[in-house]
């Protein structure tokens, strides 16, 4: 609405709160879900962090092991895990909206594109983790 | 139950007042009841100058959105009793500006439902005599995102569109992927241009609440998540062969 | 006619990100944040670790366990900064702080994947 006359008169544009995101669940659900990117982003910190130690010595390893140990990284990463643990649940669930996939003429359900990826899931961390383990 | 429900009615007339506030309405709580038999009652009884959209009174025409509670609702298929004993809240749709009461400025909507160009788009016109044939697979690839009757509750849903002028919402988008995927259609390039700029299609952060309010499960948060995926491949495509690829 | 935008190719590397950091992050938290600090798995010794490292295979690994995710953080914490504190009007200042701290990101992965001795 531009200039305001007699038979239309000027509308009322509500601003939007900062703390919108804060007015329903699905948005702060929405925001939590936003915000586990900054724990994956930490998460590869930490993995550059062990590279880094690994090729200074064990003396540098070893302290770095040490660190992990202190109260406040263990907090750290168990709230990293949760979050990491959100953001991949949420992204198989929401990923097979994108992909329309029709076989036989019918189009697959969400659930039998989601599947998968949580078999893939499954195999592949037990993949790394016996990696890790056997040594 | 109770035989009386109070609603808090967003008043706003831009004559007299600097900003929109709420008055309170006695009304009948009958069992069959929706929101809009209140608003109607309150017009018919209580205050006639309450202004309000509405029309078929069955959740066909989409003229009846409004928030109730704070959730964007079609005001015609929202049962009173269900919020019993009450108060409940009925304000303006979020996001449009406020025009007077509970009637909202669409024209920001309409502008951006026409840059999807919502209509069959042929490179290659048939003679008037030929018919466009279509098997109920070809139907089924479109159906669901044409059920959207234009009510704009996803708009009031959609944080990204109440924050960012530029975004075209879910609707436009969903509705532009309808023609894309119609098989009698051959636009999609010309929508693609319009929609794949910067904020066309690009500053949906799928919250997702778009498709939970929607009345007709039309699913608009999929459509633009395909229409990304869609417009990604364009764009390959683009980069690997340029010019020729028409 | 719009100039076609560049956002296909920030929202793909946001995508393979977002696959990447869920499939693969979960469990080396779970190991390497909780399992080995507390003892409720033996830690692999740094001998094994840096034979796992050292193989080419193992750097690609790494590298994209690295690069990707940093990706899918720039590009969700940017929309984030945009709708969340609404400071959009910062863009160039948010997009260079995102993408370029990914960029940064990866150069340190691929240097001290290449360092490895």
């Amino acid at each position: 609405m531009n200039n305001p006359t007699e038979y239309l008169p000027r509308s009322y544009h509500t601003r939007v709160s900062t703390y919108w995101w804060l007015a329903r669940w699905a948005y702060v659900k929405f925001i939590l879900r936003e915000a586990s990117s900054v724990f994956v982003a930490w998460i590869v910190v930490v993995t550059l962090l062990q590279i880094r130690a690994l090729t200074r010595g064990p003396a540098d390893y070893a302290e770095l092991q040490n660190s992990l140990r202190s109260p406040l990284l263990l907090t750290l990463n168990a709230v990293s895990l949760a979050f990491v643990i959100f953001h991949a649940v949420t992204w198989f669930n929401l990923a097979p909206k994108a992909m329309v996939i029709r076989l036989r003429g019918k189009r697959l359900s969400s659930l039998a594109i989601a599947a998968p990826n949580y078999v893939a899931w499954v195999v592949i961390s037990a993949a790394i983790a016996w990696i890790l383990l056997r040594g | 139950m109770a035989n009386r429900i109070t609603l808090e009615v967003t008043r706003y007339n831009p004559a007299h007042d600097e900003k929109p506030r709420p008055d309170t309405y006695e009304v009948p709580l009958r069992k069959e009841w929706v929101v809009l038999d209140a608003l109607n009652y309150i017009k018919d009884h209580l205050d006639g100058s309450l202004s309000f959209r509405w029309s078929c009174r069955m959740g066909v025409c989409g003229s009846c959105g409004m928030m109730v509670n704070g959730v964007p609702k079609l005001t015609c298929a929202t049962f009173l009793s269900d919020y019993a004993p009450g108060p409940v809240r009925v304000e303006p749709m979020s996001h449009f500006p406020v025009l007077r009461d509970l009637v909202v400025d669409t024209s920001d909507f309409l502008v951006k439902l026409a840059k999807s160009k919502p209509w069959i788009i042929r490179k290659v016109e048939k003679p008037l005599d030929e018919e466009y044939f279509q098997t109920p697979e070809q139907m089924d690839a479109y159906k669901q995102f044409s059920m959207c009757i234009n009510c704009m509750l996803c708009y009031a849903a959609c944080p990204v569109y109440g924050l960012d002028p530029l975004f075209s919402g879910p609707a436009a988008i969903a509705l532009a992927q309808r023609y894309n995927l119609d098989s009698r259609d051959q636009g999609a390039s010309d929508r693609l241009d319009i929609l794949s700029h910067h904020e066309g299609i690009w500053g949906c952060t799928f919250v997702g609440e778009c498709t939970q309010v929607c009345p007709k499960n039309v699913d608009p948060a999929a459509a633009i998540q395909q229409y990304k995926l869609t417009a990604t491949m364009e764009w390959l495509k683009a980069l690997v062969l340029p010019r020729g690829a028409e | 006619m719009h100039k076609r935008s560049n956002e296909p190719f920030l929202w793909m590397l946001f995508s393979a990100g977002g696959v990447v950091s869920a499939m693969l992050m979960p469990i080396h938290v779970l190991l390497f944040g909780l399992a080995f600090p507390l003892g409720w798995l033996d830690a692999p010794s740094y001998e094994h670790l840096l034979a796992l490292v050292r193989h080419p295979l193992t750097r690609v690994y790494l590298f994209i366990l690295c690069s990707l995710p940093l990706f899918h953080w720039a590009h969700r914490f940017r929309f984030t900064l945009y709708d969340g504190l609404q400071i959009k009007h910062l863009n160039e200042l948010i997009n260079t702080f995102c993408y370029g701290g990914a960029t940064l990101g990866t150069a340190v992965a691929a240097y001290l994947l290449w360092r490895i001795p």
